[in-house]
């Protein structure tokens, strides 16, 4: 259950919330509208964190178990943020069979995090992503737009000081 | 009624239109096997175990969902359709926790009988790796282990549509797929009202109420304690199921006596507190009415209805009645006038609750509910959980005399006995408060109008010149509906009962369970109360007012409905608590 609850504290304003409720308020038809405010509400808060999925679910009149069932099904929605710094291991074949697989598992234990969650401090995300079109440079990751290249598992210390 | 005609297995028959292939089948003698549909409540055609071979189709149908048509060819037990299911329970057991010998289902497991008649060999034949998910044993009334459940998804069909609580749905997808609470969270953490409902519907040993027979059996055991039984108006008429006994049969007699077999000191009737509730009920109703209190008063018999109250509608608190449940009413009663009566200290008294119901195991735990400074009740237990110690003691269920309840709090009225029927409370309430507003004997007792099975019902009696609004709801989407009209003012009511189950504690979380062959084709809540109808109409007394203990423990004890010392001990209060 990797895409579960964030740890991070909600910092969401009073402007997005009316923004969210007046989306979902100006909606022709409520019923069948989950997916759609999902989408909207987590263009706004680039997340969707419990406080957000309730206001749905408010504004909607579903259960917050509908809610959290359609939020957990869907891999487009993300219950944890971004870290100020995303990152980013390519398991396509190429890196995969060049050992991606054991950086990703190096990262997950360094920042004591699964794929899909941010660390507690906000500062990284870990994500795995497939092909970046960098199969010469196998095994790959990315930090936000910085490309790492021909990696094994003891250059993840290294990469992770610089941010 | 338009039929048409289609051959089931070669053979010709003329069958409903617009019926499926299930019903049709049954209607002609041949069971389809279902997991996931349930009638009314779920069909999602989602499991595949009542897939059929159609001809002409491209693939196996689902049964539950597919509707007959003129000239339709079925066949229910071809080659390529027992292969078939026979292929989707191995694919279920692959993922199914196979503790079968100590699960609380096994033996009454629809999924295990399925195996057994589909000759399922192999139980581990496409074993891999597995989910393992920890065990929610965090509400009072129950537990869920994922580690059973199959995904039919009946419990989560039940809590929202019947009950309007909708605390669970399907979490995650694919091998992660899950029933569970919103954002993972514990049953106790949300808005559950313990009604148990789910646990009626699960094929399998994932949902279960939480056991306390060894409570019961330890105090039994103990020979400082006086341990008194009373029982539900409802167990009587469906504790014989649980011996194999056609729905709707009451076993009164053999039910008193196998208690009293287990070693309970006492065994009374819950119907005696029952006839007591109404004549605090009434009471309160006739004040309400004289003084300009809040109306409509609603009744607070059903603590799955109270919980959900406080979740949902915690500004119409002020509507529920004060008086404690006929379970708490009773237990407050032995450990007062009964413990007095009978030179017992109350603290030495244990009060076992026969119950059709899991929430009322979350009552015994609620705050103002120990009139003698000890709980009113010690241990509430399901119909389920006594048919358990019955058959561990050894009874011969069937075999056993009928016998009477101890007096003197054994005595009750056919008011009481009809609590446990949707209307009942209404129809006893207003048994007592019509005798007593106008001061003339009714010529009928009976109020069909407030009676049978339909999830609202009301009615409009001429009481003493004034016209008197009632309505009554079982199951909580109705009352959900039934109290947005009082709100926006579009219905006014003087009286409504509420009971959370539909049908009402004949329907009740805490009744045996009956499979989904039985509940798809019987009308479970229909043969129930027809059963306590049937009580109440042979008994000779049948107002509770006119119930001579009841008459008695006002003379020496609580002097006169809605007292000081009344309200002391049999009124209680309640608190608001989280929407979600």
């Amino acid at each position: 259950m990797a895409n579960k609850k964030t740890k991070l504290p909600f910092k969401g304003t009073k402007e997005q919330e009316e923004q969210l409720r007046s989306f979902i308020r100006a909606l022709p038809d409520k019923d069948s509208a989950v997916i759609t405010v999902l989408q909207k509400a987590q263009e706004i808060y680039g997340y969707l964190p419990e406080e957000v999925q309730l206001i749905v679910a408010d504004e909607l009149g579903v259960s917050p178990a509908e809610v959290y069932g359609v939020s957990t099904f869907y891999s487009q929605f993300s219950l944890n943020p971004k870290g100020e710094n995303k990152i980013s291991v390519c398991l396509g074949t190429a890196c995969y069979v060049k050992g991606s697989g054991d950086i990703f598992n190096k990262l997950v234990e360094k920042l004591g995090i699964q794929g899909g969650e941010c660390t507690p401090d906000g500062k990284f995300s870990l994500e795995a992503c497939r092909c970046i079109g960098a199969c010469g440079l196998a095994p790959v990751l990315t930090v936000n737009d910085d490309v790492y290249g021909r990696l094994t598992v003891d250059d993840v210390d290294s990469i992770l000081a610089k941010y | 009624m338009d039929m048409v005609n289609i051959k089931i297995n070669g053979m010709d028959y003329s069958v409903k239109a617009g019926s499926t292939i299930l019903e049709a089948a049954h209607e002609v003698g041949i069971d389809i096997p279902t997991l996931c549909y349930l009638k009314d409540i779920n069909a999602i055609g989602a499991c595949r175990i009542c897939v059929v071979e159609v001809k002409g189709a491209k693939s196996l149908v689902a049964a539950c969902v597919y509707p007959v048509n003129e000239g339709m060819e079925i066949f229910t037990h071809s080659p390529k359709v027992l292969k078939s299911r026979k292929m989707t329970l191995e694919l279920i057991l692959s993922t199914h926790e196979r503790k079968c010998l100590s699960c609380v289902r096994g033996g009454d497991c629809e999924l295990q009988r399925l195996c057994k008649e589909f000759g399922v060999e192999d139980e581990g034949r496409f074993d891999g790796e597995n989910q393992h998910y920890e065990i929610d044993d965090s509400a009072v009334h129950m537990f869920r282990n994922d580690n059973k459940c199959i995904l039919c998804r009946r419990c989560i069909a039940v809590c929202d549509k019947y009950q309007d609580v909708a605390v669970i749905g399907a979490n995650e997808r694919g091998f992660k797929t899950h029933v569970g609470c919103a954002f993972d969270k514990d049953l106790a953490d949300v808005s559950c009202v313990s009604c148990g409902q789910c646990i009626t519907v699960c094929p399998t040993g994932a949902i279960a109420e939480k056991d306390e027979t060894d409570k019961v059996w330890e105090a039994l055991a103990d020979e400082t304690k006086h341990v008194v039984f009373h029982t539900a108006p409802s167990i009587r008429v469906t504790l014989g199921e649980a011996f194999g006994m056609p729905v709707g049969t009451n076993v009164k007699g053999k039910m008193v006596a196998a208690i009293r077999r287990l070693g309970a000191d006492k065994v009374f009737d819950t119907d005696f507190s029952a006839d007591l509730t109404i004549m605090e009920e009434a009471n309160e109703f006739i004040e309400r009415v004289q003084n300009g209190g809040t109306l409509p008063l609603i009744t607070s018999c059903s603590p799955g209805w109270i919980k959900y109250c406080e979740h949902k509608f915690p500004e119409m608190i002020p509507n529920l009645s004060s008086c404690k449940s006929p379970q708490q009413m009773f237990g407050a009663v032995i450990k007062t006038y009964y413990a007095e009566k009978n030179g017992i200290d109350p603290k030495d008294i244990f009060v076992v609750a026969v119950m059709p119901c899991t929430a009322k195991k979350f009552e015994a735990g609620r705050d103002d509910q120990a009139a003698a400074g000890v709980p009113d009740t010690d241990v509430a237990i399901t119909t389920r959980e006594l048919a358990r110690m019955i058959k561990r003691a050894g009874l011969k269920f069937a075999e056993l005399p009928d016998e009477e309840f101890d007096n003197p709090l054994g005595e009750s009225s056919g008011a009481g006995a009809i609590f446990g029927a949707t209307g009942g409370v209404m129809e006893a309430a207003l048994r007592t408060a019509v005798e007593t507003l106008t001061g003339k004997e009714l010529e009928k007792l009976e109020f069909t109008e407030v009676r049978g099975t339909a999830g609202v019902k009301e009615a409009t009696y001429n009481v003493a010149g004034m016209d008197v609004n009632v309505a009554v709801a079982s199951g909580l989407k109705n009352a959900h509906a039934l109290l947005d009209k009082v709100k926006s003012g579009e219905k006014q009511y003087h009286f409504i009962e509420i009971m959370a189950c539909p049908g009402g504690c004949v329907n009740g979380g805490g009744q045996p369970v009956q499979p989904a062959s039985v509940r798809n084709f019987v009308d479970l809540r229909g043969k129930r109360a027809a059963a306590l109808y049937e009580e109440d109409a042979n008994l000779p007394v049948r107002k509770s007012h006119e119930n001579p203990m009841i008459k008695k423990i006002y003379e020496e004890y609580f002097e006169k409905p809605g007292s000081h010392k009344a309200h002391e001990i049999l009124h209680t209060s309640y608190v608001a608590r989280n929407r979600y």
